[in-house]
């Protein structure tokens, strides 16, 4: 796949399509892939496998303001916040070429972990099967079994905006698990077990802040968080409930702006099920105001941005089932 | 630091009763920058307002917190006393003791806490309030009414008869609404067309008035003083300045299968009509959906028959752009849609009729041209039964919660009316309560039940059968505390009535607030009756509650007095607390444009130097005398670069902290 793409990328760097590809290279570890900005001399270092799994798209708000145009490799998933931001004039689209590559889903480095198998050194993706070789040897797993969770219910192989996409001729991989089996696990809980729930899991953040340097829909050019004049930045500190709020803000700062692209809960280091806060909102939004995909239509109305004479007064939202 | 007085508001007993306000006195005497603290019987008293001016004078107050009733009570009356004593009026803020406590609490412990912690949250906010400065704006000296029943046209006839021009925007073909359809009036039985025609002819030949009839509103931009609007009048394919209004091709026309709206269905008129003789204007209009030549092609018959010349099969709908300074929402009414009810076999049997029907039926200019017959056979009917409360007063769900107000009194018209007129007929009226408060209204309903001998059954019917050609009314009698079936000719169902339909989409279009029945929400129920919160909205008729016409003609003219009111204004005093942009915050993504109910927001190109960095950015920029300062946009930005001024999110946030201390 990496070659396919490599070649695609060289073609349109060389007919000067773009001057530039923003992909993904391989960080410290194998496994632990980094976006990058390659030139076309640079392209051996571009690669493409089940690591890749940054969402590209927010790179491009700082690289389409760039000269010059910039080619982007967008995954299925990623082309939804690409499109957001879009939406929201954040990216201009005149400065990006956009290659659609194909995704078999990502793969969870921990997962394969806790198969069992230690000292890996290298991961080798061969049609269904791994095959990972380790100080102790060659082994080999089924690739399903160790998919990223936020791949297990996968948005769909379609790309929702491309120039060019490139066809891999592998099956696509299209997972479809209740993505809010969690959340009305949470919604049935008594209010104080479900606040027992979330202040357990927001009181292992050490503020770290990769959530949010992550999420596509935080790319504020100063968030509230970080400015002093907010008054907010100084109340974090007053607390740990006031910390454990930052997540809770967040939630509502990306609410109906939210993917559900997965990379806050995919970055944490310490575990939180982030996602779990923006898809109460998603499935509150597909309640009250009718099924809504961030980004998956460009020319969409957001559910909390737009109204439009038909709406009810917001008291009686709920009453009237939302119509 | 700012120097704050505190003013305590007994209110009478409305406070003081359940908060202690001494309590309350001492207690915020201590908080950071209060340097006086005083209670009062009646703060918004002249004493009252005294005690605030003399304390702004010898303490040297910078900032008031007046700790009484709600905001939207006596807000702007502290804030002009401050003024007077020289304070910027928006370095006063209300805490508000009495709605947000004293009414809604018993125990007087429990209340006192609160009004300490609300008074603190006030406070608090003073301290980060800043002096604000009004701008001006003009007013535009004409107003637009949308609705042209009994309401509207009272409405613009007065603000007319003040020398303002007026538009009158009425979606059906004529202007009359419902009370043209009506036969006689309660309580003086006069005629409704006697005395509403004139008025009609009298809103079509003053000279101040427009009419914009089968047209609607599009949309509305702007706000008080200066609304645009834009007037979609729909094309009638006739041109109106032609048509005679002879009639000529409304009896030529071979299409018949439409149903009159004006008869309620109970007679069909052709493709092209006017809606009814006295209609204004008296000029046809072509219905496409059944106009054989609009279909097919063919036809084209009354085009021949016109010598005016006036059909126009190519006319094409009209868009007309007008300012206003003031906008009346008269959208009046429609009676329920009786399908929930089917146990009155109201879909089932010709013989039951609505209310609305029964006036045709009895009306001169009805389908049966006065003559009261059974609509399935044409026959005299003897038994007539009328049902009231048909969806009224109805909690189950089905039906509308509230009283419909107008029923009781014109089931007893109409009871009287058929026994005036056929002494031969036995009429039974079964009702839940008889309400007659009005002037000479009980006077009427005794007149139908002494001197007219209806029979009044305290009851509700259960269930409407037919049996033989006639329909068997089976109901209970609940002060004889029995079951009663009465074999009946013509069953009238008073249904419920409720907001046109337009209403809603029409207060989108104004901002204006409407409630869970769809009326429109007055600024203060009781003050302020004929106002929107939404400023330059005005209210008249059932577009704002049900109400009968001497009530609707009173408050048309009420309304029509708050719009000359503001018409007569040549500048406006805009509110400071608008919305404000930081453009160095901003990231240009439009989401406050997109949520700006009054399109006050609009994004600029504009070089920024953020920190030395200097680049061009897509920044957001408000109209600070088209925004109402809602807060939408501030809620709405994910950054907080739009601020409120005077309820800047510091300040939400300071009273927040006070409240949770």
């Amino acid at each position: 796949m990496t070659e396919l793409i490599k070649a695609k990328v060289s073609e349109l760097l060389a007919n000067q399509t773009a001057d530039r590809v923003l992909g993904w290279k391989k960080g410290e570890f194998f496994y632990d892939e980094t976006p990058a900005v390659f030139q076309a001399e640079e392209l051996d270092d571009l690669v493409y496998d089940g690591f890749s799994a940054p969402n590209l798209s927010k790179y491009l708000i700082k690289e389409s303001k760039k000269e010059g145009k910039v080619i982007a490799l967008l995954k299925p998933c990623d082309t939804y916040s690409f499109n957001q931001l879009i939406m929201e004039h954040r990216i201009n689209r005149d400065n990006v070429y956009v290659v659609g590559v194909p995704c078999r889903g990502n793969l969870d480095i921990n997962k394969i972990r806790e198969k069992g198998i230690k000292g890996i050194q290298s991961i080798k993706e061969q049609g269904d099967e791994l095959i990972i070789e380790t100080i102790y040897g060659t082994k080999t797993l089924p690739r399903e079994e160790v998919i990223l969770d936020r791949c297990l219910c996968c948005k769909g192989s379609q790309h929702m905006v491309a120039d060019e996409v490139i066809e891999s001729g592998e099956p696509a991989w299209e997972a479809k698990a209740d993505r809010f089996e969690m959340v009305t696990k949470l919604e049935n809980m008594t209010s104080d077990e479900r606040f027992a729930f979330w202040r357990g899991e927001l009181s292992k953040c050490i503020r770290c802040n990769a959530c949010r340097n992550v999420c596509p829909a935080c790319s504020c050019l100063q968030c509230v968080f970080d400015d002093p004049a907010s008054k907010v930045q100084a109340k974090s500190n007053a607390d740990d409930f006031e910390e454990n709020m930052f997540h809770i803000i967040r939630a509502f700062h990306v609410a109906g702006r939210c993917t559900d692209c997965g990379e806050c809960s995919r970055v944490c280091p310490q575990g939180i099920p982030l996602h779990l806060l923006n898809r109460k909102f998603i499935k509150d939004i597909d309640t009250f105001y009718g099924e809504y995909q961030a980004g998956a239509d460009i020319e969409a109305k957001g559910p909390l941005t737009e109204f439009n004479k038909d709406d009810v007064e917001p008291s009686i939202v709920k009453e009237r089932g939302g119509k | 630091m700012q120097k704050i007085g505190v003013f305590i508001c007994h209110c009478g007993t409305n406070i003081a009763a359940t908060v202690d306000v001494e309590a309350v006195t001492e207690a915020i005497k201590n908080e950071p920058g209060v340097v006086y603290a005083a209670n009062y019987q009646y703060m918004c008293s002249e004493n009252g307002q005294a005690l605030i001016k003399n304390a702004i004078a010898e303490y040297g107050l910078t900032g008031v917190v007046v700790c009484s009733c709600s905001p939207r009570m006596h807000e702007a009356t502290f804030r002009k006393a401050a003024q007077e004593a020289g304070l910027n009026p928006y370095m006063v803020e209300i805490a508000n003791i009495r709605e947000h406590c004293s009414w809604i609490h018993k125990d007087k412990v429990e209340a006192t806490e609160k009004a300490i912690i609300l008074a603190r949250a006030a406070i608090a906010k003073v301290h980060l309030n800043a002096p604000l400065i009004s701008g001006q704006s003009d007013v535009t000296k004409r107003a637009l009414v949308i609705g042209g029943g009994i309401a509207g046209i009272q409405t613009a006839l007065d603000i007319a008869e003040a020398g303002f021009e007026v538009d009158i925007v009425e979606k059906s073909p004529t202007i009359g609404g419902k009370m043209a359809q009506l036969d006689k009036t309660f309580p003086t039985l006069d005629c409704a067309a006697c005395i509403l025609t004139p008025k009609m002819v009298d809103a079509k030949s003053n000279d101040k008035i427009t009419l914009y009839t089968y047209s609607e509103v599009e949309s509305v931009k702007g706000f008080v003083g200066n609304f645009e609007v834009s007037i979609r009048k729909k094309a009638r394919y006739v041109n109106t300045d032609l048509c005679t209004g002879c009639g000529e091709c409304t009896t030529k026309c071979p299409s018949r299968k439409a149903k009159s709206e004006f008869n309620m269905g109970l007679m069909n008129r052709g493709a092209i009509y006017i809606p009814f003789a006295q209609a204004i204007p008296n000029v046809a209009t072509i219905d496409p959906q059944y106009c054989i030549h609009m279909k097919t092609g063919k036809c084209g018959l009354c085009e021949k028959v016109c010598s005016a010349h006036a059909i126009d099969f190519k006319q094409q709908d009209e868009i007309v752009e007008q300012k206003y300074g003031a906008i009346v929402m008269a959208t009046g009414f429609n009676l329920i849609n009786l399908d929930q009810f089917d146990e009155f076999g109201y879909s089932k049997y010709p013989d039951v009729v609505t209310s609305l029907e029964f006036e045709r039926l009895m009306n001169a200019a009805g389908p049966t041209e006065g003559t009261l017959l059974r609509p399935s056979n044409h026959e005299h009917p003897h038994t007539l039964v009328f049902v009231q409360c048909v969806g009224s007063r109805d909690t189950s769900g089905c039906g509308k919660p509230y009283c419909s107000k107008i029923c009781c009194m014109y089931t007893a018209k109409h009871a009287m009316l058929v026994r005036d007129k056929y002494p031969d007929t036995e009429v039974y009226v079964f009702y839940i309560d008889v309400r007659t408060p009005g002037k000479n209204f009980d006077e009427f309903y005794r007149r139908a039940v002494e001197q007219y001998g209806v029979h009044y059954i305290k009851g509700m019917v259960g269930k409407v059968t037919d049996k033989d050609g006639k329909l068997i009314v089976q109901g209970s009698d609940l002060l004889e505390n029995k079951q009663l079936k009465i074999e009946a000719d013509m069953v009238v169902l008073a249904a419920a009535v409720e907001p046109d339909p337009s209403a809603r989409s029409v207060a989108s279009m104004l901002t204006a607030s409407i409630d869970t029945n769809d009326f429109m929400t007055e600024a203060h129920a009781k003050l302020r009756p004929v106002e929107s919160p939404t400023a330059g909205i005005f209210l008249s008729g059932m577009a704002q509650g049900p109400k009968d016409i001497p009530e609707t003609v009173s408050q048309a003219s009420a309304c029509a007095a708050k719009v000359i009111g503001l018409l007569a204004k040549d500048h406006l005093v805009n509110n400071p607390c608008v919305a404000q942009s930081n453009e160095l915050r901003c990231n240009g993504c439009s989401n406050c444009e997109k949520v700006c109910p009054y399109g006050a927001i609009s994004y600029i190109e504009k070089e920024v130097n953020d920190h030395g960095v200097r680049e061009v950015r897509r920044i957001a920029q408000v109209n600070e005398a088209v925004c109402q300062g809602c807060g939408a946009c501030t809620v709405t930005c994910p950054s907080g670069a739009m601020d409120l001024k005077g309820f800047s999110t510091n300040q939400i946030m300071a009273e927040v902290d006070a409240i949770c201390r």
